[in-house]
């Protein structure tokens, strides 16, 4: 007997019973589709989480003042900011930023808004802080110098005030002086609670001249030249600003505090990390349970037909060929299920769901229908094999 | 005289141990022509049936000889007895035993299948077979589509599809009314008449009266052995 009729064998008895084939294979589809939609939502949201944080800019670090009100010992100054420019004692700077920041409210034609963060700062920070701007330009160092009164608005700002109106070379109120609009920043993904987009920024010089006054710097934002030079970037503003600022070698606190990006991505991947492993969890145990699905209906699949396995002995069958039969029928039921799965999966995927776009793990799917292809293989084996091993006789008196 | 058919020697089968020990069989000897007609009676708990799936290759015995058309069945391996009992033995039960869900045809074409014969010519060799047995209009049929007498006889069909030098028939006509019977019962007389060696259990009389030879079996051993027709006479004249 030729393997292609012990094929044609498998597959008149699979269609013998369709029912029961097709509610096995749903079976395996909802185990492994579960299984990799799980996992794809848990990495598709540290995913999501990450590129938040990458949006903030991997390479760059901020010097934020520890002291409150602006005491000359802990406030950081333009001073400070200009001498973090030294290709002699910090040679992996590429960019200083100096920012200061503050609310406030925009007038345009009777409208206002109130902006949650005006900043002033120079070009420099446009890239370092990753944040191009969309139509219009950002100012230029000459701006800064002159001390225009151009401003860059986020998405927010230019929807409140400018509806259907296009915003550049508008003039609004800004504290009392007018600005000139010239560029509106791309959208921007929110990091916390705060809108990302609710900003607006404008040369230093005229910020400090219509807004905060020549006080201290909110912070200064350095850019390393390489992400990977983060670390040395972080060691050399140490350097300058202990200088600077008098702090003896050694000593437990300085007047600043430097929040480095890549540290805080570590720090967030570790918790998506975590939530990953979590899912995963979750979704092994439903695996779990499918197998355990699985092994059930090929049990009772074999063990139903112990007596047809007598009669096809009594008529000659070889034990070889009631296995293959019975294993070829097992194989078909789990690949075509788990296949039928990992599509079921991949259409799933591309929907959100709880707001979170699921990212297919390639290794999830492999492990899933592997494990469900593994125990339908076994478990619809080792029953047969056992049946094709009785007596013809006591298969058929098996009840 | 040609080889015998069927020749067993001594046959015993106990189950179970200690205590609970049964003796189907208790020394059982037997001698089957080729072209006989053989009816084993016996109430039941004789053995008979024990015999039958003994001689159907589909137990085993503690002890004795069993050969079948020369070969010593007991020293066949797992491989060979399935050859065996798709090549030399036809067997027919009480409950039918066809596959469920299967048309009439295609379980017929199943010994052929396992046999090796190429798919034109099992076709062929199916219908024929059901055409013996006056089933050729319900080849496409499934066993639930069947009557109980249609179902026997498409078991008939599919025990003598493989020529098998010996036919054995467990209480065929036990679960048939008598119309049934009759029709099962014509299909054995016209197989013994074109040659056929049939050996059959059954309890009802009228159908052992059909046989050429009569055993009967009490408590695991052979009482009664009648010829009731010579190997070479046309059965059924005999309850005629």
């Amino acid at each position: 007997m030729t393997f292609y009729e012990v094929v044609r064998f498998a597959l008149r008895g699979l269609s013998a019973n369709k029912l029961r084939s097709s509610l096995t294979m749903l079976g395996i589809l909802i185990g492994v589709a579960a299984v990799i939609l799980l996992v794809a939502v848990g990495n598709g949201s540290a995913q999501a989480i990450s590129d938040r944080i990458e949006a903030l800019g991997t390479n760059t670090i901020t010097v934020m003042s520890t002291g409150r009100g602006g005491s000359s010992s802990t406030a950081l100054t333009k001073d400070m900011a200009d001498a973090l420019v030294d290709p002699v004692l910090a040679p992996d700077v590429k960019s200083v930023s100096p920012v200061v920041s503050s609310s406030a409210t925009v007038t345009y034609e009777g409208t206002d808004h109130d902006v949650s963060s005006f900043v002033g700062t120079t070009p420099g920070w446009f890239t370092a802080s990753n944040t191009p701007v969309g139509s219009g330009s950002a100012f230029t160092a000459d701006d800064e110098a002159q001390g225009r009164r151009v401003v860059v608005i986020g998405q927010t700002v230019a929807e409140e005030l400018f509806p259907g109106v296009d915003p550049i070379d508008k003039q609004v109120t800004v504290g009392g002086a007018l600005f000139t609009v010239i560029g509106v920043l791309d959208e921007k993904s929110s990091t916390g609670f705060q809108d990302a987009n609710d900003t607006a920024v404008a040369p230093l010089s005229a910020v400090r001249q219509v807004l905060t006054g020549y006080g201290s710097l909110n912070s200064i934002l350095v850019e390393a030249v390489t992400p990977d030079k983060v670390d040395a970037v972080q060691s050399e503003v140490s350097a300058v600003l202990n200088q600077k600022m008098d702090v003896a070698d050694g000593a437990t606190s300085t007047p600043y505090r430097i929040q480095n990006a890549s540290q805080l991505l570590e720090t967030q991947t570790e918790t998506a990390d975590t939530f990953t492993t979590l899912l995963g969890a979750v979704a092994a145990i439903s695996l779990l349970v499918g197998g355990i699905g699985i092994t059930n209906i090929m049990l009772v699949t074999v063990t139903e037909r112990t007596r047809e396995i007598g009669i096809r002995k009594a008529l000659g069958a070889p034990r070889r060929t009631i296995l293959t039969q019975f294993l070829i029928e097992a194989t078909l039921l789990s690949v075509i299920g788990g296949a039928l799965g990992v599509a079921a999966a991949l259409i799933g995927s591309s929907f959100e769901i709880v707001g979170v776009k699921p990212v297919i793990v390639p290794s999830s799917v492999g492990l899933a229908l592997g494990v469900s292809i593994a125990i339908g293989l076994f478990f619809g084996g080792l029953p047969a094999s056992r049946a094709a091993r009785l007596r013809p006789i006591d298969a058929l008196r098996y009840e | 005289m040609s080889r015998p058919v069927l020749d067993v020697r001594d046959l015993k089968k106990i189950y179970g141990e200690g205590e609970a020990t049964v003796h189907a069989l208790r020394g059982v000897s037997l001698t089957v022509e080729r072209g006989d007609y053989l009816a084993i009676m016996g109430s039941s708990g004789s053995g008979k049936s024990t015999l039958m799936n003994i001689l159907g290759a589909l137990d085993i015995p503690t002890s004795g000889t069993y050969r079948l058309d020369g070969v010593d069945v007991s020293k066949l391996a797992d491989r060979q007895l399935a050859l065996a009992r798709n090549r030399l033995i036809g067997f027919i039960f009480q409950a039918f035993n066809l596959i469920p869900r299967t048309s009439a045809v295609a379980n017929v074409e199943l010994p052929l299948a396992y046999a090796g014969v190429k798919p034109k010519e099992r076709r062929r060799r199916a219908m024929a077979a059901l055409e013996v047995v006056g089933l050729a209009d319900r080849a496409r049929h499934e066993p639930n589509q069947l009557s109980g007498g249609q179902q026997q006889r498409v078991a008939v069909a599919r025990a003598l599809v493989t020529e098998p030098a010996l036919l054995l028939a467990d209480e065929p006509t036990g679960n048939l009314d008598s119309r049934s019977t009759a029709d099962v019962l014509s299909v054995f007389d016209e197989l013994n008449a074109a040659g056929r060696t049939i050996v059959l259990i059954t309890h009802e009389t009228e159908v052992g009266d059909r046989a050429k030879r009569l055993i009967r079996l009490v408590d695991g051993q052979i009482v009664h052995d009648v010829r009731q027709a010579p190997v070479g006479a046309l059965a059924g004249r005999h309850a005629r």
